[in-house]
């Protein structure tokens, strides 16, 4: 399976264009990573993937195909800050079950405690929500992952049990990740390759 | 002699009311001891949302009503009360914040970082000074009547470092100054905040990229759970035998290119009696299942561990 975008035009004003004609493409068995400045368009090109922003040029497609957008959106997207993508009146029992209820083996792979269910979400910290919202991104229909930042905000301890985690289980269910990210090093670790955003951004 | 500013055994918590009128105590911060030296920096480490921010904020004197604060702040060897803070902050002491978001969006940049006067003539001075500040940091006189939205991220950054310098402090303390910034920027901000220790003023770097605090600073402290773990030459951080305490080796082993190495385990979400790491820690003894360790001297090095405690017992 196969993720493809194609000539992807997106301005939010008309004073400045963010992305021309950008193009890249993703397998379901690899991890891309994608480095490039602050300020230069890479979230923007993250919410065009996973389908936030629809009002762009170009194409998003699987297998040369478009994505429907009625049913599960099959391309998801974490962002950095975890704290700003849950309600903050859902227990994270309901945060964690609102797209599918994962099981007990892999709540563990990620190290999810049974007593952080019952909290809520401004009682944990970054590096705990964060692995519940990876957790729910992980939908059996997920096929492709947009990691926007995911481990900037997190110590290095944390950083390496997330990483670990998303990957085992990204390699054992064909699940295809992008990796956007400041620390070229990191990238450098979990990626099969980098793309450079100036490199592919034709402004 | 005395430090530019010691920190003794503060501990910070905060009254909160859950379901009803039941009143919750969260501790944030147990027992912080740490001091600055002028022309030093300190860097204090810890993953975010652990309240570290707090530290500095308690040192400013602007938390919030329903925090309980103990323990003992000095500065130049007085003791900082809630008076001296307020005289100090903002001349003496003062914050870089972290975000463009600390700006006033409806006020042109060099009139902020000039702030409030009494008259016109302290005014001209101050404007002097802006002037002089603005230009070390190559920012020209069509900078002056920008707005903040009209700044890129890295001339934003200036100008809140050009702010908190105006007031010439001897001690500064940078809150989160790099996240999210690109390579560049984090280079920049870094040779900012050592040209300032060239400057011989103290500095309190509060961050939690390891990577920043190995670049800039002269001591860090690794900051676990709301305590201290250790403190530590920056020298001594780039090898992982010269660190003590088994969590700050897990974390220099985590870096990717020190092999990104797994160490499992998270930090206790309650209160624990015992040491915070107990739960984690590969040479975990009886007794730190219920007693928290102190902050102890060992070679030179500040450790909170039970195992250096007795070794230097022995010695």
């Amino acid at each position: 399976m196969n993720l493809k975008a194609n000539n992807i035009t997106f301005s939010y004003s008309k004073k400045r264009q963010i992305l021309k004609d950008v193009s890249l493409s993703i397998n379901n068995n690899e991890i891309i990573g994608l480095i490039g400045d602050s300020g230069s368009g890479k979230s923007t090109l993250c919410k065009i993937l996973s389908g936030y922003i629809t009002n762009y040029t170009g194409e998003v497609t699987m297998d040369n195909k478009a994505i429907p957008d009625k049913d599960f959106y099959p391309v998801q997207l974490i962002y950095q800050h975890p704290e700003k993508t849950m309600n903050p009146k859902w227990k994270m029992e309901k945060v964690l079950n609102e797209s599918w209820t994962p099981t007990q083996e892999l709540k563990d792979t990620f190290g999810l405690k049974d007593t952080w269910l019952t909290r809520w979400p401004n009682e944990l910290s970054g590096g705990e929500l964060q692995r519940f919202s990876i957790l729910r991104a992980l939908n059996p229909k997920t096929k492709f992952i947009i990691a926007d930042e995911i481990s900037t905000m997190l110590d290095a301890v944390t950083q390496v049990q997330i990483w670990e985690a998303l990957i085992k289980h990204c390699k054992a269910n064909n699940i295809g990740i992008l990796a956007v990210s400041h620390d070229e090093e990191l990238l450098e670790v979990i990626c099969d390759d980098i793309l450079h955003f100036d490199e592919i951004n034709n402004l | 002699m005395t430090k530019l500013l010691e920190v003794n055994n503060l501990s910070i918590s905060f009254t909160q009311y859950v379901q009803g009128l039941n009143r919750h105590d969260s501790k944030v911060i147990s027992d912080l001891t740490i001091d600055i030296d002028e022309s030093e920096i300190v860097a204090v480490l810890g993953s975010s949302g652990s309240g570290k921010s707090l530290l500095a904020h308690s040192i400013l004197g602007i938390l919030p009503y329903n925090s309980n604060v103990t323990g003992e702040i000095k500065y130049k060897g007085e003791v900082l009360n809630q008076g001296l803070k307020e005289k100090l902050r903002g001349k003496e002491i003062c914050l870089i914040p972290q975000s463009v978001n600390f700006l006033d969006p409806l006020m042109k940049v060099s009139e902020q970082a000039i702030g409030e006067c009494k008259d016109d003539k302290e005014h001209d001075e101050k404007k002097i000074r802006q002037r002089e500040i603005f230009n070390r940091y190559g920012l020209d006189e069509s900078v002056d009547d920008l707005y903040p939205f009209e700044l890129s991220g890295g001339m934003a950054r200036k100008v809140l470092l050009s702010t908190a310098l105006i007031g010439n402090p001897s001690l500064l303390i940078a809150d989160e100054p790099t996240p999210g910034l690109d390579k560049k920027s984090v280079e920049e901000t870094i040779e900012d905040i050592k040209n300032l220790k060239e400057h011989n003023k103290g500095i309190l770097l509060i961050t939690h990229e390891i990577d920043v605090a190995l670049k800039t600073a002269d001591r860090i402290a690794i900051f676990y759970s709301g305590y201290v773990i250790e403190i530590n030459t920056a020298e001594n951080f780039k090898n992982t035998d010269n660190i003590l305490h088994p969590y700050s080796k897990a974390l220099i082993d985590s870096l990717p290119r020190n092999g990104f190495k797994l160490t499992e385990g998270v930090q206790p979400l309650d209160e624990v009696s015992g040491c915070p790491y107990y739960e984690n820690c590969p040479i975990r003894l009886d007794k730190c299942e219920n007693n928290i360790p102190k902050l102890i001297n060992h070679d030179g090095i500040m450790i909170r561990c039970f195992k250096y405690e007795e070794a230097n017992d022995e010695s």
